[in-house]
């Protein structure tokens, strides 16, 4: 069989299943532009005038440029605390490797098996009692103990990439740690650094449960905005429509800028 | 200036010694090689020159001072590795220069000492260049020019040919011995190629096992090696070994009685051995020659004309293979039955342990 050649069945089969997933974000979208009227009609109403009416709510009464902004400033400052944490860490995993270093580094991916409510209890306390409740530096720490492993084992299978006579041709060159990570291996993994950078972005953006949870009006990030709209009210759908396009679509855009960078940085190795 | 010296150097991985108290001293401007099959531990010995290795006991003195825990940038040498180790993402030029850079030396001043490598090696022309769109032979040369900037006491070889095809690696190796000769600095050169020991080294360093098995000039080691390992390393095809045993010997001769039933006579030993010890007979594949009458007779299993030479393979009644090099214009036909017999009289004794006994080598 020739194996470039797809069938037609399996093209029209992939195409049913690609839709049916695309298929809720569709209907977010075109909700969003419709009255609260039309969203809850039965049949679903397709053809219509399209309005802005629940973006205007959303961005003007709902304060969503605040939440943007928190959810910025804290994906953004998140991995960024993450990447200069993680970045020596990787160097000494990837270049000094002690007797427990494997087993340091499948630990650390472990704790990303811990469901987060298992320590929701705790953290809430922790953070109340240091009075950091509702406020970004939370989050912002938080995230980036969420994200730092993943950070570290990207950044150590970059480094892994990068051949150690490099390094050790520093040395005899009289370039010491410090140095070597400055002029090698910065400009060296710098794409790997990349991909780890919007990968920790993109997580950190999306994350809900701590931000639900210990922020309320100042510090909320647009998943805490999303959520507010299935409040005591009862259920407005075009507007929580509208809410949830506004907070999907500034990491949509960044994502598919992004998504070649990322394919590369989350296969290497993979493949010499 | 570099004159080192190691004193009973050992490394240890764990439990396993890789480098067995090895004593060595090299001299001012030499060019030691260090030469041995993989895993004999001559990139560890480097690499403990270099610094690059912690040495676990033992001494290392570099000009008579020791330098044990002397960073390897301090020691003074340069190290030229066997994958380049460039850096990729610099050109040429900042590549040769990024040592002079890092220690803060002046602009002008890096520019000049590279300008200066750059034309001994005949860079200049690709000095804008970064290392991929280099043949493998330039990037060589930029590695050799990165260690000649920092102007070092002695440079570090780890297999730096070993990459490159055979039509360059005899170009480089004539390169590296002008680049000795010019610069009159002491190198340190690892290989497992034998040929490169024998055409560059002042002195060749054998190991095996993480042990010296000998050291000395080229022809040295080719004529007295002293011991079974040296003898079948150094040499291309290898020496022929015999097993036998001493049936006869004065000071003139040693009658052999050989495992495969052959009687074999050696000429004039030192000290005559003692009747009935058991011996290994070594013969080089040069030091036969086909005779009408001969102590080794056999059948012709294959011949091999390399033009300047023919080597016939010999199978002995015994199933052994015997190797005979000769100039001799394939006369020679496979399946022909062959007498063999020592030429000059040249041949090496070996005593049970492997250490050599004595080298007949008749006037």
């Amino acid at each position: 069989m020739d194996q470039d050649k797809a069938s037609p069945l399996g093209t029209a089969a992939a195409w049913i299943v690609a839709f049916l997933m695309f298929f809720p974000i569709l209907w977010m979208t075109v909700t969003a532009f419709k009255t609260e009227t039309q969203a809850i009609a039965i049949p679903p109403i397709v053809f219509f005038r399209p309005g802005m009416e629940s973006f205007a709510h959303a961005t003007a009464q709902a304060g969503y440029m605040l939440f943007a902004e928190n959810s910025i400033i804290v994906s953004f400052a998140s991995t960024l605390l993450a990447l200069l944490i993680a970045f020596p860490a990787a160097y000494a995993m990837a270049f000094q490797p002690g007797k427990h270093t494997q087993n340091l580094l499948v630990w650390m991916l472990s704790t990303k098996m811990l469901p987060p409510v298992g320590v929701l209890v705790p953290i809430y306390l922790i953070c109340r009692d240091l009075g950091l409740l509702d406020t970004r530096t939370a989050l912002i720490v938080i995230d980036m103990l969420m994200n730092l492993p993943i950070v570290v084992w990207m950044l150590y299978s970059f480094f892994r990439d990068i051949p150690r006579d490099i390094l050790e041709a520093a040395r005899m060159d009289g370039v010491g740690p410090r140095k070597q990570m400055i002029y090698l291996l910065l400009p060296l993994a710098s794409p790997g650094i990349v991909s780890a950078a919007l990968l920790a972005i993109i997580l950190a953006w999306n994350e809900a449960f701590w931000s639900i949870n210990l922020t309320a009006a100042h510090a909320g990030t647009l998943a805490t905005f999303i959520a507010r709209y299935s409040a005591p009210e009862g259920l407005f759908w075009a507007k929580l429509s509208a809410a949830s396009v506004l907070a999907v679509a500034p990491i949509l855009v960044f994502g598919s800028f992004a998504q070649r960078r990322l394919v590369r940085g989350l296969t290497v190795g993979a493949v010499k | 200036m570099a004159n080192l010296e190691l004193r009973q150097v050992g490394k240890w991985y764990g439990n396993y010694e890789a480098i067995k108290s090895v004593d060595l001293s090299i001299a001012d401007r030499e060019f030691v090689v260090f030469v041995g099959p993989s895993g004999c531990g001559k990139t560890t010995l480097l690499r403990m020159i270099a610094g690059l290795e912690e040495i676990t006991s033992g001494d290392l003195l570099i000009d008579g001072v020791h330098a044990n825990a002397v960073p390897p940038d301090k020691r003074g040498l340069a190290m030229v590795f066997q994958s380049y180790a460039l850096y990729p993402h610099m050109t040429v030029a900042q590549n040769m220069g990024f040592a002079l850079k890092m220690a803060g030396m002046p602009r002008a001043e890096i520019d000049a000492k590279v300008g200066e490598a750059a034309r001994v090696l005949q860079l200049e022309p690709v000095l804008g260049r970064k290392p991929r769109m280099l043949s493998g032979g330039q990037r060589q040369r930029v590695a050799i020019g990165r260690a000649i900037v920092r102007n070092p006491k002695g440079f570090l070889f780890d297999e730096p040919l070993s990459n490159l095809d055979a039509a360059l690696r005899v170009q480089m190796r004539i390169e590296l011995v002008k680049l000795h000769q010019a610069l009159a600095a002491t190198m340190i050169y690892v290989t497992h190629d034998q040929i490169e020991a024998m055409t560059m080294a002042d002195r060749i360093v054998v190991l095996n096992r993480g042990i010296v098995e000998q050291v000395g000039t080229p022809l040295n080691l080719y004529h007295r090696p002293a011991n079974l390992f040296v003898a079948g390393f150094i040499g291309s095809p290898k020496m022929n070994f015999f097993p036998g045993r001493v049936q006869r010997a004065d000071a003139s001769q040693v009658v052999l009685a050989l495992a495969g039933g052959e009687t074999f006579i050696v000429p004039g030993p030192e000290s005559p051995p003692a009747v009935g010890t058991e011996l290994t007979l070594g013969v080089r594949p040069e030091h036969f020659e086909m005779a009408a009458q001969g102590p080794l007779a056999g059948t012709v299993d294959v011949v091999e004309h390399l033009g300047v030479e023919t080597l016939v393979y010999v199978r002995l009644a015994s199933g052994a293979i015997v190797i005979v090099r000769t100039d001799d214009l394939s006369r020679v036909r496979v399946g022909e039955n062959v007498s063999l017999a020592l030429r000059a009289g040249r041949a090496s004794l070996f005593d049970s342990s492997g250490a050599a006994l004595f080298h007949a080598m008749p006037e």
